[in-house]
């Protein structure tokens, strides 16, 4: 049985490199960024589970349909459309939204671990240390809040059936005090650091749904890792078309204007912000900012000069973001980049986020550099 | 690991109960394995010794973060072999290790005595060894990337069998020797003889000229002859047979086929297979071997594995409420003119002529029919009812599934549609010589559902990597008769008339595409 150790190994290894693209570049195109979707309380998670989906003869799952078991009159929805069905049959669309076993730290380890990203070297206040709380166990007794549902109800089924008073006409089960169960914590000491990220997003006309969930999508999964490697995380919204105000999550996700684009709005408030709340030597400070790269003519150099001047100097690390807008895209990332080339600025990163796919890929590109 | 003291005590109660409800699986080998190697043999499809490849390694990648996040765990994995091996998770409670294994007995039950297994070979452990040893031999000789490139082409290939040639016994179609009169052959041939005397026919028919005849005539016979004699739904065979590539690549394309046979029934025979053996678990324990405190954990697993979603039926499900259905109804006799044609609903409901053939024909049913034959014979309208099955179809306006009929004709007919070639376009090789220039034709017999078509093209690309010479596709999309081809540089699509396309008889626009 250790000889068949080591031969998965080696499978999974060839695996892997495949997929980073180090060998066989051929197959580079049938890596699909599947997914593990489960649920984490009200949360949607997916859990990036990279395939190669060898090519086939086979129909186009959107004309073949099938065959489904549950609720629901003729018209109603299984789920999302953009879930291409499995080969094969029974994973299909609508599938397995599994509760997600595991703490938010948990799910960061494993993003960080399947993007290979290195931890954080912070600054600020190194040698001090405070304690947070880890949840790892179940007891019997606990504050409501962490009630842990499901053994909570199973222990209340045995104790009725035991008891005889469990009706199977008409189950019914009411968990008793001896039945709860609760989530218990182990105490942890974790380096005391602080960082504030500063969302900036572009809502200009061109920047449409499918954009903005890339960025939500994307920020859910800065927000987790960084969340690992800091004790405290703040987190700043700021929205621009022409002019840039800042706003609450939500607003930051629905809002929709019409107007030109002024980048430079966005990075002059985001500046105003750190100069005023969050100094350099306390904070770890992340801006990042999407757009979809259409900028107004001479303002890019208004831009690169608030970067050069300000905002380079005071963050860890400045990432820009271009997602392909309705009407494709600007010339944004070019810019930069060329001034990145010219300079050899090291805590300014840039990625293009062209479909849903990319997002890891750009996680990666942005947190990958270990800032 | 071997099974512990007590395990392979349960093992014996278990196996006392199989055999006394009537099941006759082969002898069980079961081994228990931590959730590691567990996955690690299920990524091999339960063949620990199978041939190296990356897309082993993508399944255990797979298996490993789903079990990491507690989305799916494998409880048990059996193998088809005579002696069946199969794996327990070495951290499953007692409770869940009986439920496997009476599970597992009902497999392996399946397996023995299901007909649509009566062909495939029980000593797979062996067989599946010896293709990785071979693998692992080309790999040392024509090096990693040039083997693996290969195999990445087969599988693009694997499921172009003929799931029912094992069945089949062809008659010889080839008649090598010829032992008729040779006057009477030339005749019948068309061989043009002058009438002469015997004495005289060496000088009127000089042998040289009958020589040449008969040479014209066998080359034209060649050309003329249809090759494939009929279209060939074992692709793989043909391009075995016929294409031009080297001897450890013919291996590869055997062994793939090999395997592909090997594990079709199992695909094909999915839904009662894993109905059969969670009826025979779910008696099992409930009858025989729960104890009072197992009872709430059993309940939680069991309704686990039966869970339904709503994208796709689960065949678990299914399979044992088909059973249960078919039981009943043969118990009662709900079948047949008389019930067919009842009339009174409430009569029909209450229906029981206390036949008590339940048991007798679950056990007939399971030998003898594979998934389409189970659904196309019981599935009722009134199964579809209670069991509130649907199909849904992807709606275009607003990129939706959703669900689309609750009408039994329909289910029933999508259902049995997804079954069909195991749910694959039907894809025939049409011809080894097209335009009778060694190019390989192959026609998708169209059904109503178009492909997804840059897959198509990209196995198009593979079948040439094998063939070398173009390769051709028909197939119909957006309603329209379309020709892909492949010539080893560059794609072609055309179309070629909405009528019935004949590769032979010439259509004038059918040719000169490279």
């Amino acid at each position: 049985m250790i000889s068949a150790a080591k031969k998965i190994e080696r499978d999974l290894g060839r695996f892997k490199r495949i997929v980073r693209g180090k060998i066989k570049k051929n197959l580079k195109k049938y890596i699909t960024q599947g997914e593990l979707i489960g649920k984490r309380g009200k949360d949607i998670v997916s859990i990036p589970l990279p395939q190669i989906d060898i090519p086939t003869f086979r129909y186009s799952p959107k004309k073949v349909g099938g065959v489904g078991q549950g609720e629901g009159d003729e018209g109603t929805p299984l789920g999302p459309g953009s879930l291409e069905p499995g080969q094969e049959a029974g994973e299909l669309p609508g599938d397995h939204i599994l509760e997600v076993d595991v703490t938010i730290e948990e799910l960061a380890d494993i993003l960080g671990e399947e993007l290979g990203l290195p931890n954080i070297e912070p600054k600020g206040k190194k040698n001090i240390s405070t304690t947070r709380d880890k949840y790892t166990g179940i007891s019997r007794s606990g504050p409501e809040s962490l009630k842990h549902f499901k053994r909570t109800y199973k222990e209340a089924i045995k104790r009725q059936l035991i008891s005889g008073s469990y009706n199977f006409e008409n189950p019914r089960v009411v968990p008793v005090k001896e039945d709860k169960r609760y989530r218990s914590w182990q105490v942890t000491i974790a380096p005391e650091s602080n960082a504030v990220i500063l969302y900036m997003m572009d809502v200009s006309g061109s920047m449409g749904d499918e954009q903005k969930d890339i960025v939500r999508t994307e920020s859910f999964w800065i927000d987790t890792w960084l969340r690992t490697q800091y004790k405290g995380i703040e987190t700043r919204y700021i929205i621009h078309d022409a002019a840039a105000r800042e706003v609450d999550r939500d607003t930051f996700f629905s809002t929709r204007e019409s107007g030109g684009t002024k980048i430079s709005s966005a990075y002059e408030l985001c500046d105003k912000i750190i100069d005023e709340e969050y100094p350099p030597q306390d904070w770890n400070i992340y801006p990042f900012h999407f757009s979809d790269g259409d900028n107004w003519g001479d303002d890019t150099e208004t831009c690169i000069g608030i970067l050069k001047d300000h905002l380079l100097e005071k963050s860890n690390l400045f990432c820009y973001g271009q997602v392909e807008g309705l009407y494709g895209s600007g010339s944004f990332k070019e810019d930069l980049k060329r001034y990145i080339d010219l300079n050899h600025v090291e805590n300014l990163a840039t990625s293009e986020i062209r479909n849903k796919d990319e997002i890891y890929d750009s996680i990666k590109e942005f947190l990958g550099r270990g800032r | 690991m071997n099974l512990t003291p007590e395990l392979e005590k349960l093992k014996d109660e278990i196996e006392g109960y199989v055999r006394s409800y009537g099941l006759d699986s082969f002898e069980i080998i079961f081994q228990i394995l931590d959730f590691d190697k567990l996955n690690e043999v299920a990524s091999y499809g339960g063949f620990p010794t199978r041939y190296p490849h990356w897309r082993h390694g993508m399944e255990y990648e797979q298996l490993q973060k789903a079990y990491a996040y507690g989305l799916q765990k494998i409880y048990e994995l059996v193998v088809n072999t005579d002696p069946t091996y199969a794996y327990l998770l070495e951290c499953n409670e007692i409770v869940d290790q009986k439920l496997v294994m009476a599970h597992v007995y009902g497999h392996s039950d399946f397996f023995k005595n299901n007909q649509w297994f009566s062909k495939t070979y029980r000593k797979m452990m062996d067989e599946i060894a010896n293709h990785g040893v071979r693998i692992r031999q080309f790999i040392e000789r024509y090096g990693e990337d040039n083997v693996e490139g290969f195999i990445d082409c087969c599988l693009s290939l694997e499921h172009l069998i003929d799931y029912h040639s094992p069945f089949i016994q062809r008659t010889e179609e080839t008649y090598e020797y010829d032992f008729e009169d040779e006057n009477c052959l030339c005749e019948k041939k068309g061989i043009k003889k002058i009438k002469s005397k015997d004495y005289m026919d060496d000088f009127i028919n000089p042998k040289e000229f009958i020589q040449e005849q008969k040479d014209r005539f066998k080359e034209e016979a060649k050309k003329k002859k249809k090759f494939p004699e009929n279209p060939e739904k074992d692709i793989l065979l043909f391009l075995i047979e016929h294409a031009p590539v080297e001897n450890w690549k013919k291996e590869i394309l055997s062994i793939i086929r090999e395997e592909s046979y090997y594990f079709a029934p199992q695909a094909q025979t999915k839904i009662m297979n894993e109905g059969w053996a969670s009826y025979w678990h779910s008696k099992i324990l409930t009858q025989k071997c729960l104890k009072d405190s197992e009872l709430i954990d059993y309940a939680d697993h069991h309704s686990g594995t039966m869970g339904v979603r709503p994208g796709g039926i689960n065949p678990y499900k299914i399979g044992v409420e088909l059973f249960r259905d078919i039981e009943e109804r043969w118990n009662k006799g709900k079948f047949g003119k008389e019930y067919e044609e009842c009339d009174n609903l409430a009569e029909k409901k209450n229906w029981d002529k206390k036949l008590g053939l339940g048991i007798e024909k679950i056990f007939e049913v399971r030998k003898i029919y594979n998934d389409i034959g189970f659904i196309d014979t019981f599935l009722t309208e009134e199964f579809c009812d209670s069991h509130k099955l649907f199909t849904y179809q992807f709606n275009e306006r607003n990129k939706n599934y959703e669900i689309s009929s609750r009408h039994f004709k329909e289910i029933k007919s999508k259902l049995l549609f997804s079954l069909t070639n195991m749910g694959q376009p039907l894809i025939y090789a049409e011809d080894g010589n097209y335009e009778n220039k060694g190019e390989l034709y192959l026609k998708h017999r169209h059904n109503g559902i178009d492909m997804k078509i840059d897959y198509a093209k990209d196995t198009v690309s593979n079948v040439q990597k094998i063939w070398r010479r173009p390769v051709h596709l028909e197939t119909v999309l957006n309603g329209k008769e379309t020709l892909f081809s492949f010539n080893g540089s560059e794609h072609r699509e055309r179309e070629i008339g909405l009528k019935t396309f004949h590769p032979f008889h010439g259509l004038p626009n059918a040719g000169g595409i490279f």
